[in-house]
């Protein structure tokens, strides 16, 4: 018991004020009943990238072709039929939830810790360092996202990293943005002011005190952000600039089962509902984190 | 603030695609070609100048409206540009003009008659549409309506009818997206004092909703329907791609399967001036709805 009591009590305070905070947002977020099912599918697609081995064989499912299998429509064997090689799709699909996710989640975090840097560096300093960081990103932010991708791509070739960095990068001056505007919200405020007061650096303040106040926009802004990335992804190897085929990826299943649709159209109609469920329920999860943490709105 | 932004859009797009791994020299003139040639040729394009000096001359050039050569054909990049450009122009500025006939109607309907079954049903529409990749889209609107009913054209570009699929795709995701902002900022606006104000001296209902309230709420949807004809151009390109249409997005996925960079980087640039001539003309607009705004600069 060599610390004094009053610091205790004091962390243990802060620490509760925090937790109920997340907690009555949880509340409002189960209540949701769009927001609900969106944690499900979500969480249904985790543990689909997660088991995927236990699911099917990824070499010989996944991969394997085989003639005499090809084309068949869904049945008992084949629950969603398989493509023009004979690979079972709903392996395929499986496996391609793994990509989707890991790419949509990487390069949300890499536009996040890019963009999210530049964007507090700007809010919080403001003037001459903001200014100059905001016309960078309105030269950035001229160039449609996913145009900026594809020029990237198109630069650096196609490959996984490759695609995770193009995403990434053009999602930069949108989390700039999002970040900016909230710690602009918060930086006046007493609390900063305090710290500033009591000899705080500034990157302290900024990772301390600044941005874990203005997470919320933050958090929701990542979730639909995600959702995008990996609509981006499937469109970038849709046009055979992402994953390249075989790797079974959403996008590129789609580009290979085009010239099948006259006869078969389940080749195109699984990988389709895939990536609309995944962009669907990020998107339910994020409009439903909206409300539940701003209860002012609605 | 168009022509520096611009700058700095040719200055990174540029830059990105001088990333471009293998040279150009040698790519224009074949296989077949000797060592001597290839570097009389890159002597001639100053591909050996530093890249911005190479950058000052483009600009040069682009500023007589000359966009180089493309490397694949030897024939003008901006002809090119200029012979596909009405056909993306056409493309995209109906789908702009479906989606806003389709979404202000249903966001007034949905936020005067807010969580009514139709709303509930119209905004389950448009989370669904916001996360359907257009691409996908596409094919299915073409199994359906070309494969099997057989109305409209599966691709190409003949006539009035092979633009309904095309357009219809295209608009998806920005009228499921502009619905959502109408909605909400219809409810804002309707919560109003001047809105009650108008209701107390007997205005009709339906009158309040067009006279008074729906000006005001046009605004922040006017901002959408700017941000969104980026998302538009971005999905030009898959549009195009899958239903073969003649525009400038397809002429870009084809130049960067060419590796023929000055048509993509032609093509990146046209997008982008597209894109901030229309929020020009945005920013303008609003001067015309939003009175205040003109206010400031008088």
């Amino acid at each position: 018991m060599s610390t004094p009591p009053t610091t205790t009590y004091e962390n243990h305070s802060l620490n509760t004020k925090k937790k109920s905070q997340w907690l009555e947002v949880w509340k409002r977020l189960k209540k949701s009943r769009t927001a609900v099912i969106g944690l499900i599918l979500i969480l249904m697609f985790l543990m689909l990238a997660l088991f995927a081995p236990f699911i099917a064989d990824y070499e010989k499912d996944a991969l394997g072709m085989n003639v005499k299998e090809r084309l068949q429509s869904p049945n008992l064997t084949h629950w969603f039929g398989t493509d023009e090689f004979g690979r079972d799709i709903f392996a395929r699909i499986v496996y391609g939830t793994r990509i989707s996710l890991f790419v949509g989640i990487i390069s949300v975090s890499i536009a996040l810790s890019l963009g999210g840097t530049l964007g507090a560096i700007a809010g919080y300093y403001g003037g001459r360092i903001d200014n100059a960081i905001m016309r960078v990103l309105d030269v950035l932010l001229a160039i449609p996202t996913i145009l900026l991708a594809i020029t990237i791509v198109a630069a650096l070739g196609a490959s996984i990293l490759n695609l995770m960095i193009a995403v990434g990068i053009s999602n930069i001056p949108g989390f700039a943005r999002v970040v900016r505007a909230s710690v602009l919200s918060v930086k006046d405020q007493e609390y900063i002011e305090s710290a500033r007061a009591i000899g705080a650096r500034d990157h302290t303040i900024i990772l301390k005190h600044v941005l874990p106040n203005s997470m919320a926009p933050i958090v929701v802004f990542a979730t639909l952000k995600v959702a995008s990335a990996i609509m981006a992804t499937s469109s970038l190897s849709f046009i055979g600039l992402g994953i390249q085929p075989p790797t079974p990826e959403w996008g590129n299943m789609l580009a290979g089962g085009r010239a099948y649709i006259r006869d078969h159209m389940y080749i195109v109609l699984s990988p389709g509902l895939a990536i609309v469920l995944t962009v669907l329920s990020l998107n339910l999860i994020g409009d439903g984190l909206r409300d539940a943490l701003d209860p002012k709105l609605k | 603030m168009l022509i520096p932004v611009m700058l700095g859009v040719i200055f990174l797009v540029f830059f990105i695609i001088s990333l471009t791994p293998g040279d150009a020299a040698s790519m224009i003139l074949g296989d077949g070609a000797t060592e001597e040639r290839i570097i009389e040729l890159r002597d001639d394009m100053g591909l050996d100048d530093p890249l911005i000096v190479q950058y000052g001359r483009y600009m040069w050039d682009l500023l007589q409206g000359n966009m180089g050569d493309s490397y694949s054909t030897g024939r003008s990049v901006a002809g090119e540009i200029v012979q596909r450009f009405p056909n993306t122009f056409k493309l995209t500025v109906t789908a702009i003009f479906l989606s806003v006939l389709i979404s202000i109607p249903i966001g007034v309907i949905s936020a005067t008659k807010q969580y009514s079954l139709f709303d509930n049903i119209g905004m389950i529409l448009a989370l669904v549409g916001i996360s359907m990749p257009s691409f996908w889209t596409g094919l299915i609107l073409i199994i359906i309506f070309a494969l099997n009913l057989g109305w409209f054209p599966s691709g190409g570009m003949k006539g009035i009818m092979s633009l309904v699929l095309p357009a219809f795709t295209l608009a998806i995701a920005s009228t499921a997206s502009i619905t959502r902002t109408t909605r909400s900022s219809m409810l804002e606006v309707i919560r109003q004092d001047y809105i009650n104000t108008a209701k107390a001296k007997g205005v009709s209902r339906r009158k309040v909703i067009t006279r008074h309230a729906l000006g005001n709420a046009l605004i922040p949807a006017v901002t959408v329907i700017g941000l969104e004809f980026g998302i538009l151009l971005g999905g030009a390109v898959l549009t195009e791609t899958v239903f073969s249409w003649p525009g400038i997005g397809r002429l870009m996925v084809e130049s960067i399967q060419r590796k023929d960079t000055p048509m993509v980087l032609g093509c990146v640039i046209i997008f982008s001036l597209s894109f901030s001539i229309v929020n020009l003309i945005i920013d303008i607009l609003y001067a015309y709805i939003d009175p205040r705004i003109k206010a400031n600069y008088t």
